[in-house]
């Protein structure tokens, strides 16, 4: 059965396309890169209210948090390494601080851009944009949840960093409502929780299925707002399976683990395991090679589920 | 402008200096050098030029100001008390625990105040922001921004200027203070921003270099940008780190200290002195 693939970064550039339609506060800024993280679906719509700044990220995030001071609703794009990395005092400072209504959209994020090698793969970026008081983190985890999150991000009032994959991966969320802040479980089972965020949860999904069939019963929870964290979903994952192991395309460090870890620890302590770059750079290769390389591959989270469970 | 004109907006800027003495005198901190050297440009802003409403400070027609050049807020709260958007009894909880003025400008906190900045480099880029915006919505507002001559040195400056020739905003006039000093010295000295004017000029800015501490040539200067049309207006303005304060005058130690209680006296005296004789010379 051939899967239905596509890229969160294409959902981001078309759902914004088609919220301008309906919403003319909305402006779009990019440096340089509204090809390649599909803004230029809103440009043709829209060439008015898009505006590129160059490669001047710095430039683009202050101007956005001035766009959004007069009344405008300004997605920021650029790739995760850029908005997040090298403009990240404009966003704190500018963006953060003042609490302004801007989006931030980061597309290439994580290991998944692939052949670009490390000095492109930004997982650092949720760390960074975690510790930003008040900003809001989205990680859809495919396509039509990338939509869903441009949709929401623009009804939430204040800043949002919204991040994608330029790799196209499986679609798992088709008709599951997203509520910002709520995680989703999409599969339930009793001796382990796997939560996965982003592009992650596809594999999760398909590690939860090679276990099941090793008589392991995994549940599967969908973090698709890593701020603020949805600790309902997290306390009963503690409470009602043997365990939590965290999976995400960022650093260990700062990311959804930690924040799991740090939710855990004060309010139901449990087992955690955390799946990630384990603080180390990425490296050049075939997007799907570099995942597994690092681990990030379904068949390293039913590995670590069976050694967490001692089977 | 006539005498009587300009005799007003003296008084004005020397109850702004003095302001900003009592704010930095009473916070035992802050940044009275710069704030000295901009007192008659925020004078001539907020009592001539910008369009703004007191009493309605967010209402969305209004004229912008970003303070590029953030640590010089006590300038701006003093003019902004001044102009009557709140009590000038406040600016003597300049950076205390629960006062609306903080150490450097915060959008939200205090009545009037259009972006937060202190982080240099960065409010000239959302002065771009929002002169881009009154571009796109058709809007008649106008956007002023004010840098320091160190900050200049931040490369975000010049995309920003870049940017603001590129998008033809003739409705951005920004200026910088050149009062010569920064932290650690002469502006010239630390890293050379010259000729500023030529390279703000290849930036694609229409600009002016004037005396800051002139009514007269503010006035010219800001009415001539109002002419260009399709490039933003950029105006350098030559002024005297701690300008109205005689042993402040051009020196870097005040860039960024209070005065103690002597020098608070002294600089007070002189301040009131000078105020004095503006008024006599109205009456």
């Amino acid at each position: 059965m051939a899967e239905k693939k596509a890229a969160t970064r294409d959902g981001y550039g078309k759902a914004l396309a088609e919220l301008g339609h309906i919403h003319e506060d909305i402006v779009v800024l990019v440096a340089d890169l509204a090809e390649t993280c599909r803004t230029a679906y809103f440009a043709k719509e829209f060439p008015e209210r898009h505006f590129n700044f160059g490669i001047a990220e710095a430039n683009m995030m202050a101007a956005a948090a001035g766009l959004a001071t007069v009344g405008y609703t300004p997605f920021a794009s650029s790739f995760a390494m850029f908005a997040a990395g090298r403009a990240f005092e404009q966003v704190r400072n500018s963006i953060g601080y003042p609490a302004l209504n801007v989006k931030i959209g980061a597309s290439h994020a994580g290991l998944s851009v692939g052949e670009d090698g490390a000095s492109h793969q930004c997982c650092e970026d949720i760390a960074l944009m975690r510790s930003i008081p008040g900003m809001t983190i989205i990680n859809p985890c495919d396509e039509p949840e990338a939509r869903a999150a441009v949709v929401a991000a623009y009804e939430h009032k204040g800043p949002v960093y919204i991040r994608t994959s330029r790799f196209a991966t499986p679609v798992v969320s088709e008709g599951r409502k997203f509520e910002l802040g709520k995680g989703v479980q999409l599969r339930d089972g009793k001796d382990i929780t796997i939560v996965a965020t982003g592009i992650m949860v596809a594999e999760a999904l398909d590690a939860a299925s090679a276990l099941a069939a090793a008589g392991i019963d995994a549940r599967v929870v969908n973090i698709h707002t890593i701020k603020p964290l949805d600790g309902e979903i997290i306390a009963a994952a503690a409470r009602e399976t043997g365990g939590i192991i965290t999976v995400e395309e960022h650093s260990v460090v700062g990311g959804l683990g930690e924040a799991v870890c740090a939710f855990v620890a004060e309010n139901c302590p449990a087992r955690v395991r955390r799946i990630g770059v384990q603080d180390v750079f990425g490296c050049s290769g075939p997007a799907a090679e570099v995942l597994r390389y690092f681990g990030l591959s379904a068949e390293n989270i039913a590995n670590v589920a069976r050694d967490m469970l001692g089977k | 402008m006539n005498a009587a004109e300009k005799q007003r907006l003296e008084a004005i800027a020397c109850r702004i200096r003095m302001g900003v003495i009592e704010g930095t005198y009473a916070a035992k901190c802050g940044h009275p050098g710069g704030s000295l050297s901009a007192a008659e440009l925020m004078t001539y802003l907020y009592f001539c030029e910008m369009d703004v409403r007191p009493d309605e400070p967010d209402w969305s027609e209004r004229d912008r100001f970003v303070l590029s050049k953030g640590h010089a807020a006590p300038v701006l709260y003093a003019a902004l008390a001044e102009r009557g958007f709140f009590p000038r009894e406040d600016l003597k909880t300049l950076r205390q625990i629960g006062s609306h003025l903080q150490g450097h400008p915060a959008l939200g906190k205090t009545p009037g105040v259009d972006m937060s900045t202190g982080s240099l480099g960065q409010g000239v880029s959302a002065a771009v922001g929002m002169a881009l915006g009154g571009k796109l919505g058709r809007r008649d507002y106008r956007v002023y921004t004010l840098l320091g001559d160190g900050e200049i040195a931040e490369g975000q400056c010049w995309e920003a200027m870049m940017s603001a020739a590129h998008y033809k905003l003739d409705n951005l006039v920004i200026i910088v203070d050149f009062n010569g000093l920064q932290i650690d010295g002469r502006v010239t000295d630390v890293m050379d921003p010259q000729p500023l004017d030529e390279k703000m000029r290849a930036f694609g800015l229409f600009t002016q270099m004037i005396d800051g501490h002139s009514f007269d040539e503010i006035e010219n200067a800001l009415e001539r940008a109002k002419l260009e049309k399709s490039r933003p207006s950029g105006i350098i303005m030559n002024t005297v780190k701690g300008r109205g304060v005689s042993f402040m005058e051009d020196k870097a130690e005040w860039h960024g200290k209070a005065t103690n209680t002597e020098q608070y006296e002294q600089a007070m005296s002189e301040l009131r002195a000078k105020l004095s004789l503006i008024n006599g010379g109205v009456r």
